[in-house]
């Protein structure tokens, strides 16, 4: 039996699911001042009379660390960057608190410039005087060779509470990114451990020892001691939860569109062969481009709710959200409300909606219903319009070799998969312009806690092997050792998989979810000269998003 | 720095799975580490720098310029398209608005691609300039285009396919010829009868460093532009003359690129040589992104870099400074000495001994133009590769007026395919391509 908790913006939902069907769902109001009250009572309701002996783990969705950084709930962070040649340093500067050194390593991982022991320690005074107890160290290109970050870290780690290292976010490249990645990580470090202390208090108060996993903003889960460990990890998990949930419900095997349409907003979410597509990069918050593994989705600003205004001689869908339909006392005309006219859903009060639809409809100078229908079908193309974007932005993706120029693959979606309050109203118009068959699963209501239920555990983890510098590094393990001049790609694939294994492991993953892929694998001769010195390894694999091991689309979910 | 943002298309193809041979410098890993640099630099998430994936140019687009013996396509793989294609998406987005510049970082590159085609030269099969250039004329209509060829060795491809084109500026600056491959692009060589001047080689002597370099620029090749007044700027964006280059011998560095780019302000920019792919490229390349997008790449240097150590003399200087002089004396008189090269001749003709290193075919090749005051002039060509393959092509120009149009009809219509392997057609204002 596995509990699947999703705080939302609004609600807090949970489900029981036992054998791959959902026993019991609840649904609580969330109390962002309080999240683990919400979690509380949500559990309890949810549990009631059941054999908490039957409870094999809880999956939490939880808004914990977005809401810190929206909210501005963070610590003071110190900065200590080793940015060395390229952008400069006032492109790079996070915040007040930022200080660069001159040490720096290159693209290959080749130390270039020592760091100054004396520059550290005058920056750690600096950043002591001022209070700040974390600190962010990250070096450019430290994803090729860690030492640099650690080697500082070396010098101050009994000067502050936490350190956070650029290297252990990713071992993908992008300096910029991998400053505010590990920002962030150091911000939210305290405000997000305090959440999981209470949580595990909490869960030890109805029964101890049950495994707890929180959803990642990739879509995958990870043992909540370990995601304390990073933090910035569990940002955005909400949309992750809805696609998840999506494909959960929905089960396929094709391309596929999953749009959830709330009140203010539509997610887009893409699946390629039934599998969720990641963001290339990582996942942007609050402005800040992360490098955290995140679910590749796009929102606009379409919703139910979307304030619809007539504006030179035009309708105007969104983006804003002025309050709910006028059909529920809302203060303007919204799509919901030309559904409701246009007699696709039967909610509120059609009167109003009417009244409220008529202002647009006089500006128009046309019906009300006429009126009506130009929203609604406005609403759908909007939404058809940024799919189609979302799925051209995909398929020009650019890739670097004759190879996948030649035989990429495109995405050409089979099914569209519909959830939200106006999911039924609009799901086969918006099939119409997709071209494909509209489908709305059930259980929707709760799409996003059972998504976090069923999502497997997943984690990346990348190899760098250069034979003519004698060096391999997994950099998320903050592996860098030695290796022979001989060293092969093959040896590195086997290393690549038994590693991958082991930290999903560490991290909760059951032995039966471990499909692993290797997503990147490149060799290059290195030639100096007219030379063959060296090769190049590059090896990145991945538990991939999905689904835990035993779901079959023939449970009744 | 001029400091405006600007919104640059990228077009990065680094061929990954592409070499001429394994340890050739044209090789897998040429761009490896530039993409590394690119990457960690976050270039690609900057709101004003925007990637775009190469498209494939066609075998229609190679026939618009060359002549390729026996055909495009038996002259080409799928590299070479992709790598003009990478230039044709760089040239649309200019021209479509899309962006205010480009750039294609692709390769293989293409500027020792002549007009005629027998095999690769100088590692090039296809002039991939060129055939964008052409592209843009028939896509958006004639345009007067500057090529800026800041490679190191002198771009004699280039030089050959606009030798007569008026309305094509090609300028190359590269190390002096008498020290380094292909050995042409002297002063002298300085476009035919109809479009002299239209081609301006600026040699520079070997340790010229970026002193030498920024007074070229600043001090003959913008004053050679103000008086052209192109539509379009290029840069055929070699990166050789790089103080660490391997194949070379200058001293200019990254920090170099990137001032030149800035002043340049080229609309579309297209990677040619530099084979100092660790030390050079991934700097250059970033400082030429950051320059052409209007972002501060004043922070961009090598790990090396020290100015005062590769620093030019000052005889060389002086050197300079007088050649510069020289060229644009030349550069200032030259409708008098086209109106004497022109003088009682109705055609010209000029005979050349082209070497194909990288294939290692020779061509003996004997070009006619036909003087003429209202058009590029109509063009014949009789080629023979390895003393086997014989092929004449008649070419008739872009704008071309009634005479010699009608005089090349009647030349193609009237050669007998015999003696020659092929009788080739190509008609650049009417985009017509025939061969017999």
């Amino acid at each position: 039996m596995i509990l699947g908790i999703d705080v939302g913006g609004t609600h807090t939902d949970a489900v029981i699911i036992d054998d791959f069907e959902i026993k019991k769902t609840a649904k609580v109001l969330t109390n962002h001042e309080n999240l683990i009250e919400t979690f509380q009572e949500v559990t309890e309701t949810i549990l009631g009379d059941e054999n908490i002996d039957d409870l094999d783990r809880i999956v939490l969705s939880t808004t914990m660390s977005t809401n810190a950084i929206v909210q501005g709930k963070v610590n003071k962070v110190g900065m200590i960057l080793a940015s060395g040649p390229g952008l400069a340093p006032s492109m790079l500067k996070i915040n007040e608190h930022t200080h660069f050194l001159s040490g720096y390593v290159n693209h290959r991982g080749i130390k270039i410039a020592e760091t100054d022991y004396n520059e550290v320690s005058s920056i750690s005074q600096r950043l002591k005087d001022v209070g700040i107890r974390h600190v962010g160290i990250v070096g450019k290109f430290s994803t090729r060779n860690p030492e640099l970050e650690t080697h500082i870290a070396d010098m101050i780690n009994t000067d502050f509470e936490h350190l956070s290292f650029g290297h252990r976010m990713s071992g993908n490249l992008n300096f910029p990114r991998r400053v505010a990645t590990t920002y962030l990580n150091a911000a939210i470090w305290n405000t997000y451990r305090a959440f999981v202390e209470d949580v595990l208090k909490f869960v030890e108060t109805i029964k101890a020892s049950i495994p707890i996993y929180i959803l990642k903003a990739d879509g995958g889960t990870s043992d909540i001691n370990q995601s304390a460990k990073y933090p910035v990890g569990t940002i955005l998990s909400g949309p992750a939860a809805s696609i998840m949930g999506i494909l959960s419900l929905s089960n396929f095997t094709e391309d596929a569109i999953a749009l959830d349409i709330g009140g203010t907003t539509t997610d887009i979410a893409i699946f390629a062969e039934g599998v969720p597509l990641l963001e290339p990069f990582g996942v942007t918050i609050e402005g800040h481009k992360t490098l955290t593994r995140g679910l590749r989705s796009k929102s606009i600003g379409v919703g139910g709710d979307s304030k619809v205004s007539y504006d030179n001689g035009s309708i105007v869908i969104g983006p804003e959200r002025a309050g709910p339909a006028a059909a529920f006392g809302g203060p303007y005309p919204t799509p919901t409300d030309a559904m409701i006219i246009l007699g696709l859903t039967d909610i509120g009060d059609k009167q109003m909606a009417e009244i409220a639809v008529g202002t647009i409809a006089d500006k128009m100078g046309v019906s009300v219903p006429e009126a009506a229908q130009t929203i609604f079908d406005l609403s759908c193309r909007k939404i058809a319009d940024a799919v189609n974007e979302m799925i051209e932005e995909i398929n020009n993706k650019p890739v670097y070799t004759i190879h996948e120029i030649l035989e990429g693959k495109k995405i050409s979606p089979e099914a569209l998969f519909v959830v939200g309050g106006p999911a039924k109203p609009m799901a086969s118009r918006l099939g119409d312009l997709l071209g494909c068959p509209s489908h709305i699963p059930d259980h929707s209501e709760v799409a996003n806690a059972i998504g976090a239920a069923l999502a497997r555990t997943t984690t990346e983890i990348t190899l760098l092997a250069d034979t003519e510098k004698k060096t391999m590094t997994i950099v998320e393990e903050g592996i860098q050792q030695e290796i022979s001049p001989q060293f092969e790609r093959e040896e590195g694939l086997n290393i690549c998989r038994e590693r991958l294994r082991e930290r999903a492991l560490k991290m909760g993953a059951q032995e039966e979810d471990m499909e692993m892929e290797i997503i990147e694998d490149q060799t290059f001769n290195m030639v100096r000269g007219y030379y063959t010195t060296g090769k190049n390894i590059r090896l990145k694999a991945q538990i991939k998003p999905g689904l835990i091991a035993g779901y079959r689309k023939e449970a009744s979910i | 720095m001029t400091n405006k943002l600007r919104k640059t298309g990228l077009i990065f193809f680094p061929a990954f799975d592409w070499a001429i041979s394994p340890t050739h410098p044209e090789r897998e890993e040429r761009l490896l580490y530039t993409q590394d640099q690119v990457f960690e630099e976050g270039l690609l998430d900057f709101d004003n720098i925007i990637e775009y994936k190469p498209g494939m140019a066609t075998v229609d687009d190679i026939n618009r310029i060359h002549i390729c013996v026996p055909d495009a396509s038996s002259v080409t793989t799928e590299s070479h398209l992709i790598s003009a294609g990478g230039a044709i998406t760089a040239a649309d987005k200019v021209l479509q608005g899309e962006v205010d510049n480009a750039f294609a970082l692709v390769r293989p590159p293409g500027h020792h691609s002549m007009m005629v085609v027998h095999g690769a030269r100088g590692f090039c099969n296809v002039n991939i300039e060129a055939i964008m250039v052409e592209y843009i004329r028939h896509t958006y209509g004639p345009k007067r285009v500057a090529i800026i060829d800041t490679d190191c060795h002198h771009g004699d491809g280039t030089q050959d396919i606009y030798w007569h084109d008026p309305d094509t500026l090609y300028i190359s600056i590269h190390q002096d010829g008498r020290t380094l491959y292909p050995g042409s692009g002297f002063p002298d060589e300085f476009g035919g009868p109809n479009a002299l001047g239209a081609t301006v080689n600026i040699p520079l002597p070997p340790k010229t460093s970026e002193e030498g370099f920024l007074y070229v620029l600043d001090n003959l090749i913008m004053p050679i532009l103000d008086d052209f007044k192109p539509d379009l700027i290029v840069n055929s964006a070699g990166q050789d003359n790089h103080y660490t280059d391997p194949i070379t011998d200058m001293r200019f560095t990254a920090q170099g690129y990137a001032i030149l780019n800035d002043r340049l302000s080229p609309d579309i920019a297209v990677l040619e040589g530099g084979y100092s792919v660790e030390t050079a490229l991934p700097y250059i390349n970033v400082g030429i992104i950051l320059a052409m997008a209007g972002i501060d790449y004043s922070y961009v240097t090598e790990p090396d870099y020290d100015p005062q150590a590769i620093r030019q003399s000052p005889e060389l200087t002086q050197y300079i400074e007088k050649e510069v002089e020289l060229i644009h004396d030349l550069w200032n008189n030259r409708e008098a000495q086209k109106a004497s090269m022109k003088k009682n001749s109705e055609f010209i003709s000029r005979t050349k001994n082209i070497y194909y290193d990288t294939d290692g075919i020779h061509e003996e090749q004997t070009e006619t133009i036909r003087v003429c005051d209202d058009c590029g002039g109509l063009l014949t060509i009789d080629s023979r590769a390895n003393f086997m393959d014989r092929i004449f092509a008649v070419i008739i120009p872009r704008g071309s007026c009634s005479m010699c149009r009608k005089k090349g009809e009647e030349i193609f219509n009237t050669t007998e395919q015999r003696p020659f392997k092929h009788v080739y057609f190509q008609d650049r204002e009417r985009d017509v391509f025939h061969v017999k």
